[in-house]
């Protein structure tokens, strides 16, 4: 793209938003593939930083965009990733809110929704994939994302908590 | 304060600033996905919505690309107040965990290579790795239990496109999702006969 970092973070971030179907979820290996692989505005483990701090913040779990911009350019940064990731599927909703109740019931409404579900699934497992990649360097924290899972399918705790757990292994030097 | 206009099985029309702190709260609160707290302030203490006008809304989101709860808010807000509420309902929504996050962000531009603080970090991204593998795991039981028919195809295929291949998520949905998406038309799914 362009040389200057905001050109690149908002027109890849808006392009992003009208694709990641499933969410800010859905959308992690290509943010990975964009700042890491392609930009190489940040390493693997400021990428899992940025994600972990990302969960640990309240509100949306998109908001990992503003934290990626922050590190790329500042302020200015954190703003236009925001306002790119945000902005242009915003705007699709106002419409949409609209002409909903005439799409809803409609069949190609029924049919895209169900098309989308497998697409959405399959990159949600890929952001799992990537991250397990880049966290999951030892035994340990290997044993930490399957315990996890675990808890998580067998339990309805708190998320919190798992994080919390999760940080105090890693604090103590088992990670 | 009351409106005779109003009839009383009509729930009350939020006021901007309500709308605007309505979804600050929300948004502040929401650990982990603030999907559960919209629906607690919404439909149980405001009463904004019925349950069910409150799932139509976060369907609509859903269905729509981008981050759901964020398509939710602007959805929300413009049915009750138009192009300001959806601003508004956005701005509260995004406002307060933007100030955060900015300063989690100057903090960790300070601190970020202190080794107790990463290694804590990792253990946060290794938990919640694991939670995105249960959500993919709870996602797939009903693809991959009946038989397997193309929706684990489609999700298998997206899966090696964008975590192996690592090709670029719009290249892989233009390709993807019309199959899909004529998939489903052709063949929908026959919702199963509970035993």
């Amino acid at each position: 793209m362009n040389d200057n970092p905001l050109v690149a973070l908002a027109g890849y971030f808006a392009l992003l938003s009208l694709f990641a179907v499933g969410g800010a979820n859905a959308a992690i290996p290509e943010m990975h593939r964009i700042a890491v692989e392609v930009m190489q505005w940040m390493n693997d483990r400021q990428f899992a930083d940025s994600f972990a701090i990302a969960q640990l913040s309240p509100g949306p779990n998109v908001i990992i965009v503003t934290l990626i911009g922050y590190h790329v350019a500042g302020f200015a940064g954190a703003g236009v990733a925001t306002v790119a990731m945000c902005g242009p599927t915003c705007l699709v909703s106002f419409f949409a809110a609209r002409t909903w109740d005439r799409f809803k019931d409609a069949p190609w409404r029924i049919a895209v929704q169900a098309g989308l579900v497998p697409v959405s699934l399959g990159l949600i497992a890929a952001s799992a994939f990537i991250l397990a990649r880049v966290v999951d360097n030892s035994i340990y924290a290997g044993l930490v994302t399957a315990a996890t899972v675990v808890v998580a399918v067998f339990t309805r705790i708190n998320p919190l908590w798992l994080f919390a757990a999760g940080g105090l292994l890693g604090l103590s030097g088992w990670l | 304060m009351s409106d005779a206009a109003q009839s009383p099985d009509m729930p009350a029309r939020p006021a901007l600033y309500e709308l605007f702190r309505g979804f600050v709260i929300v948004s502040i609160s929401g650990f982990g996905g603030a999907l559960p707290w919209a629906r607690r302030m919404i439909v149980e203490q405001k009463r904004w919505m019925t349950a069910d006008e409150f799932n139509e809304a976060f369907a609509l989101a859903q269905f729509l690309p981008g981050p759901n709860v964020v398509n939710f808010s602007v959805v929300f807000g413009s049915r009750f107040g138009g192009a300001a509420g959806a601003a508004v309902a956005l701005a509260g929504l995004m406002g307060p965990p933007l100030v955060i996050v900015t300063v989690l962000a100057i903090l960790y531009a300070q601190f970020g290579e202190l080794e107790y603080l990463g290694r804590m970090l990792t253990g946060v991204t290794a938990a919640a790795t694991g939670l995105l593998i249960a959500v993919v795991g709870k996602m797939a039981m009903p693809l991959f239990t009946k038989r397997w028919g193309w929706p684990a195809a489609i999700a298998i295929l997206a899966f090696i496109g964008v975590a192996i291949l690592r090709w670029p998520l719009p290249y892989v949905f233009v390709v993807l999702a019309p199959i899909a998406v004529a998939l489903a038309w052709f063949f929908p799914a026959v919702k199963a006969v509970k035993p």
